[in-house]
């Protein structure tokens, strides 16, 4: 895993390379081991790398065919032994043996369309000279990150915007129409970010930049099936087939000349990756988990049956508020995005604990609920359709109460509250987004915080019609169950789970995640079955669940479902001595997206020790995160001041 | 002297689900049609009225009727504030009627 940054100069320059080199060193954070500039014409290619496969060969930026074709990439190519082989037969000579030089030769003999060949996560640049063409390419599912943006005579790119941010013409102005986005949908609408004028390709994009023109375009979506009904023994086979692939997608995710290490949450997906790696290592396997002071949300108990359970060796964060609150600028600085929650913060003590205990690489559960049905959205989605169809049903809203057992606003709600507040109407039932509506509009409240001027400025924003045009014309021919889903993977996943919470959080410590589950065959696999098979009746993944059966203890299999969170606003409440600096009322009217007295009031509500609801604890976490963000963005331009200072010394680096 | 249990209630309602903004509302206006009070600021509702006035809004009155204005629940208060809560111990009860 590493940090990859470019220029390609538009006026007939020749980049400069210690622009360059000070774009790396923005992103040193994601390759400490080595670092390395590559100038061919007008484009220059920089690369800090973390070493994972062929630590003698595989040094970067790269080139083959006599210096023609140049590549610098960040991530991992799974299936590239194969396709060595297979590009060996065609005559291909390779110098090293490396993945990277497999995307250079397949490029060599695809073109463009070698990225549909590729099972992995990455994002490259190729610099093809004969062409005179630069070629950009993000995975599928938007593991790792790309960004870019236009000066007068350059197009820059890096993995990180900070490293865009290196060169001093680049603007540095927050988006408030991105801030419209997060502040409804929880992230970023690619190809926006959070700053004006810089851009990220898209999951499933590729780019190209030639002749002076930039071209980008979609090489793959998930697309999605008509439910059929299947019969018991082709949901035997189903069930088979799933777990050989998971198993295929998890040992060529064992592909590393560094040992690999697990996260091990306690819940269903992270413990069924555990027990595969378990399958194909034996017991010298080692896990990490994070747990927290807070009993609201931690789930250790789990954690270590399941560790005992397949005999790996465990390692636990213990996370207080505290820590969160210590660690919560950095990880602003890392996301470069507002953020609604405070549960990347221990992911990025988590992924301190993993460098710390000598391992670069883990393998983790996410991505099996966007793709077999495990958010609560979509049982709530599934309900709510249950009802719609029969809205004077006196018995069907009950179903709701059974879906929030723990939480007692819901209990207690009579059936017209209950309607109201889940939008089961005839006109939001007709909505292409009823599965998100609840979501989108509670959070779409935190708007009313907003500084007199944003809003005038957003008066006219329409993020739901934005989103909507960005939609695939097959979108409205799917299951509502199916629409719910595509939602959750195409934007939240990589917009904040793979990023904010995955990605920024693992690479701030030079750790690289893996996603058996995000392999392509898996969610391709997925994307086909039907839905009752995610979903049965109302219970959760049900394909997962009967294919690891006896793999992983039952207690974990039958456990009610909780969503990884971590405590928000009550973590900023003692220790953290930025609050009151930058949410101050001068603050807040100085840099002018907030509304300060509104601000100060709801610090208030949290100080007064009265109950706050989950939108009180979105709105604080929101507002502090942004103000973070232009501190350490656009009203300083050397980088995280606050955050170094106020790492907490048990996760200090050794 | 009649107790002004709107004004109280608007209060509240701005203070706690609007953090000052947007009082431009009036009373007579539905809170769940405005969007003002979510599934949780309902709890936060009743925590309030049982605290402050030491009533126990049972599940039966918890429906819009009652709670969805900030002259329903004015009514509300004033229709509950003439009996003695329910959910108070005998004792505390016979010490309200003693007084």
């Amino acid at each position: 895993m590493c940090g990859i940054a470019g220029i390609l100069k538009t006026d007939g320059s020749v980049p400069d390379r210690e622009r360059l080199s000070m774009m790396t060193f923005a992103i040193a954070h994601r390759g400490p081991d080595a670092q390395g500039i590559h100038c061919d014409g007008p484009a220059g290619l920089a690369h800090a790398r973390l070493s994972i496969i062929d630590l003698e060969g595989g040094a970067q930026p790269m080139s083959i065919a006599d210096g023609s074709l140049s590549i610098t990439f960040n991530g991992e190519i799974f299936n590239y032994i194969e396709l060595r082989e297979e590009l060996i037969k065609k005559g291909h000579k390779f110098a090293t043996r490396s993945d990277t030089e497999v995307i250079l030769h397949l490029y060599q003999e695809e073109g463009e369309a070698c990225v549909r060949r590729l099972n992995g996560q990455w994002a490259f640049a190729i610099w093809d000279s004969a062409k005179q063409s630069l070629f950009l390419s993000r995975d599928r599912l938007g593991v790792r990150p790309l960004f870019y943006t236009r000066t007068g005579d350059s197009f820059l790119f890096a993995s990180e915007i900070k490293g865009l941010f290196a060169n001093s013409e680049v603007p540095r102005e927050l988006d408030l129409h991105a801030l419209d986005q997060v502040f409804t949908f929880w992230v970023v609408v690619p190809p926006r970010t959070a700053f004006r004028d810089i851009w990220q390709l898209p999951p499933g994009h590729s780019l190209v930049f030639s002749d002076g023109a930039l071209r980008v375009y979609e090489y793959w979506d998930v697309n999605y099936c008509a439910d059929q009904v299947v019969s018991e023994e082709r949901e035997k086979q189903l069930t088979e087939d799933l777990l050989n692939l998971l198993l295929d997608a998890t040992n060529i995710r064992l592909r590393s000349d560094v040992p690999v290490g697990a996260y091990l949450s306690g819940g269903l997906d992270s413990t069924v990756i555990t027990a595969l790696t378990h399958r194909l290592v034996g017991d010298r396997l080692r896990t990490f988990s994070v747990s927290f002071d807070d009993k609201e949300f931690d789930e250790s108990p789990y954690q270590r049956e399941a560790s005992q359970f397949l005999h790996t060796q465990h390692s636990n964060a213990q996370c207080s508020y505290d820590d969160i609150a210590a660690v919560f600028p950095a990880v602003v600085w890392h996301s470069e995005q507002p953020v609604l929650r405070t549960a990347p913060a221990p992911m990025m003590l988590l992924s301190r604990l993993v460098r710390n205990s000598g391992f670069k690489v883990v393998l983790t559960g996410e991505g099996a609920d966007e793709i077999l049905g495990g958010y609560d959205i979509f049982k709530e989605t599934k309900i709510r359709q249950f009802w719609g169809k029969n809205l004077a049903s006196p018995w069907r809203p009950l179903l709701l109460k059974r879906l929030y057992p723990y939480m007692e606003g819901i209990q207690r709600q009579s059936p017209h509250y209950l309607k109201s507040f889940f939008h089961v109407t005839d006109q939001e039932l007709a909505s292409p987004f009823f599965s998100h509506l609840p979501r989108w509009e509670l959070t779409s409240k935190l708007k009313m915080l907003f500084s007199d001027a944003v809003r005038a400025e957003l008066k006219d924003a329409d993020s739901l019609s934005c989103l909507q045009s960005e939609l695939p014309r097959k979108f409205l021919s799917w299951t509502g169950f199916n629409r719910a889903e595509y939602l959750e993977a195409k934007y939240l996943l990589p917009g904040y789970i793979l990023s904010s919470q995955g990605d920024r959080m693992a690479m701030a410590n030079a750790v690289e995640g893996r996603y058996p589950f995000l392999d392509y065959r898996v969610v391709e696999f997925a994307a086909k079955l039907p839905s009752r098979l995610k979903m049965k009746v109302l219970n959760q993944k049900y394909i997962l669940k009967q294919a690891c059966d006896g793999l992983i203890p039952k207690s974990i299999k039958y456990r009610y479902k909780q969503p990884y969170r971590a405590p928000d606003g009550k973590s900023f409440l003692s220790s953290a001595s930025y609050l009151d600096e930058m949410l101050s009322p001068m603050r807040i009217e100085q840099d002018g997206i907030f509304d300060s007295r509104s601000t100060s009031a709801l610090i208030a509500k949290f100080k007064s020790g009265r109950p706050t609801s989950v939108k009180d604890n979105m709105a604080l976490v929101g507002i502090l995160s942004t103000q973070l963000l232009l501190q350490q963005f656009v009203r300083h331009s050397r980088g995280p001041s606050i955050c170094n200072a106020t790492m907490p010394e048990k996760f200090a680096v050794s | 002297m009649q107790r002004d249990y709107a004004g109280e209630v608007r209060s509240f309602v701005v203070a706690n689900y609007l953090v000052g903004r947007d009082p431009s509302f009036s009373n007579d206006d539905s809170f769940l049609e405005l969007g003002i009070i979510d599934s949780t600021g309902i709890l936060e509702l009743i925590s309030h009225l049982e605290s402050t006035y030491g009533i126990e809004v049972t599940d039966d009155e918890l429906n819009p009727d009652n709670l969805d204005s900030v002259n329903r629940i004015a009514a509300y208060l004033a229709r509950k504030s003439a009996v003695p809560a329910s959910g108070r111990t005998s004792i505390e009860s016979e010490a309200v009627c003693l007084r």
